[in-house]
């Protein structure tokens, strides 16, 4: 195992806990959508998996939060609780990986992104420069949830915030990229959506026969680059086989 | 593999089922898996396998079901009635059926999901564990989706009882419903407000518009503290969790969901998860506020009176 660091991070505020039902506890590592506090998340969800500890069932990070499933029969609360601050405190830096960066191929526009003229005229801008806004920004993956390989991002340019649709698509197409309010995300599986569509990736995101199904993990970094139709069916074929 | 049984008609919701996938919550894969996991895990003791089979789920009413080989079955949870070719057969118990014997389920007089076990368990593959049917991913059960009329099913290897089995008590479902409930995790947000009193001591009746991603309430409107807003920063979510959205009308989250931008109220016990599998719209529930510590000696019994019921099961 790795370098044990012995010097508690002084300046990090307390965790506290909520308590979820009999068999799950809530860690609380802040209260806001900020990136050192989910950077804080991620580090602790990858001590308290590589501890194994036989009474922790599961580790679910979130935005600033995480779940620890554990069993009852094995751990109390108060127990896990200190167990939480002694990884944190007495952290193994080799548990911990660095930030990975998830590049995403996306084409832009025309059938692939048809409200990509919409995402334009609402914010004043050419097409041309919304997609170098939003694929020049580095987005964090908050968390993973609401459908299976569905990533909160974080990051989004203002200048290309803009509304939902005011009536949702009843079937939009898996891999579809998507503007919502102030949030861009990309949906994984075909499903009804009310999100602007800018883009598209040939990149399966999920495939449950795939280990790991998704190619990122909470707290990851991803970053959008522009392709053109042609790389984009030819992505999508290799995709297929 | 050969199949054991043809699907004549699905009833109105019709999926496999079995324990639940519990590896990937983390990337947004969620547990599914029986809502009633007792009757789940009966059905599966009466025909000899494991409690971690699959099954099939019927909701509301029940299916038409083909079978095509020689094995037992087993008929558990919501009362729909079982006939074998026509004649009525008795439930919790296991059943020999033959090649070209048709079974048949009506519509839930008492309970809400019924579970069909097959000696061998029904083997769909495998998907990341589980072969429960998760129907917002479109991932395992059968091609990710619900039964339909002419799917086949195969059968994992399974042997024949020597004797039959059978329950010497049925469960009996309520119309009112007690599920005990541990405070939390956001009752603070709720506690100046009256809202966390108000919601132990009011009884709600379940919407048709509930299905296996929650369980929707209606009553009085849930009042949270004046300075609390209506939505928190997104938080990972337990089965059982009790969501306030910002009409004030509760949601049970069941157990396709792994994350949830609501706060919530309370949580029910994992002891009585399976209850909540057998409400149906119109029925009342109420919640029963118990400490945590209690929480967990309840749930520790349960899981004993499981483990007891599945010894006197195996003892025939």
């Amino acid at each position: 195992m790795g370098i044990r660091d012995d010097r508690p991070d002084i300046r990090l505020p307390a965790v506290r806990f909520r308590i979820s039902g009999d068999r799950a506890l809530i860690a609380v590592y802040g209260d806001e959508v900020d990136p050192a506090v989910n950077e804080r998340v991620r580090r602790m969800a990858a001590l308290i998996e590589a501890s194994r500890h036989p009474a922790i069932e599961a580790v679910v990070p979130a935005y600033c939060t995480l779940a620890v499933h554990y069993d009852p029969g094995l751990i109390n609360p108060a127990a896990l609780g200190e167990l939480l601050r002694d990884l944190e405190a007495h952290a193994i830096k080799a548990a911990v990986q660095p930030q990975a960066t998830v590049e995403i191929p996306v084409c832009y526009g025309g059938e692939f992104g048809p409200d990509l003229a919409t995402v334009a005229t609402c914010n004043r801008l050419a097409s041309d420069e919304v997609i170098r806004l939003h694929s020049q920004t580095v987005y964090r993956i908050y968390a993973i949830g609401f459908a299976p390989g569905f990533c909160y991002l974080g990051g989004l340019d203002p200048r290309i915030h803009t509304p939902r649709l005011a009536t949702p698509r009843s079937r939009v197409p898996a891999g579809s990229v998507g503007i919502a309010g102030g949030q861009t995300g990309i949906y994984p599986l075909a499903s009804p959506g009310g999100w602007q569509l800018i883009g598209r990736t040939p990149l399966a995101l999920f495939d449950c026969g795939r280990t790991p199904p998704v190619p990122y993990r909470p707290g990851d970094a991803l970053c959008f680059r522009p392709i053109s139709a042609d790389t984009f069916f030819r992505l999508a074929g290799e995709s297929d086989r | 593999m050969n199949p054991a049984l043809r699907i004549l008609s699905p009833g109105l919701s019709l999926t496999v089922q079995d324990l639940g996938r519990f590896g990937a919550r983390h990337l947004g894969v969620p547990p599914s898996g029986a809502l009633d996991d007792y009757a789940h895990r009966v059905a599966n003791w009466l025909v000899g396998n494991a409690a971690a089979c699959a099954t099939l789920e019927m909701t509301v009413s029940g299916p038409r079901i083909e079978c095509l080989t020689e094995a037992d079955i087993a008929v558990t949870g919501a009362d729909m009635g079982l006939w074998l070719n026509g004649s009525s057969r008795r439930r919790w118990a296991s059943l020999r059926v033959k090649p070209g014997d048709v079974l048949e389920l009506g519509l839930a007089e008492n309970g809400c999901r019924g579970y069909l076990a097959l000696a061998g368990g029904i083997a769909v593959p495998e998907v990341m564990g589980s072969r429960s049917t998760c129907l917002g991913g479109g991932l395992g059960g059968l091609e990710g989706r619900g039964l339909a009329s002419g799917d086949l099913l195969p059968a994992g290897p399974g042997q024949l009882l020597d004797a039959p089995r059978c329950l010497p008590w049925a469960p009996i479902y309520p119309q009112h419903h007690l599920l005990r409930a541990i405070a939390g995790p956001h009752d603070l947000l709720f506690s100046f407000s009256g809202g966390l009193d108000r919601f132990f001591g009011t009884t709600f009746s379940a919407s048709p518009r509930s299905n296996r991603m929650g369980l929707r309430l209606s009553g009085p409107a849930v009042e949270r503290n004046a300075d609390a807003s209506t939505g928190i920063v997104s938080e990972p979510v337990v089965p059982g969790n009790v969501q306030i959205p910002g009409d004030g009308q509760p949601i049970l989250l069941l157990r396709e969901q792994t994350i949830g931008g609501y706060a919530c109220i309370a949580t029910v016990l994992s002891a009585d998860l399976w209850r909540v599998g057998q409400v149906k719209p119109g029925d009342t529930v109420r919640f029963v506020r118990v400490s945590l510590e209690a929480g967990q000696q309840l749930a520790a019994q349960w899981r004993g009176f499981l483990a007891a019921t599945e010894r006197l099961l195996a003892a025939g």
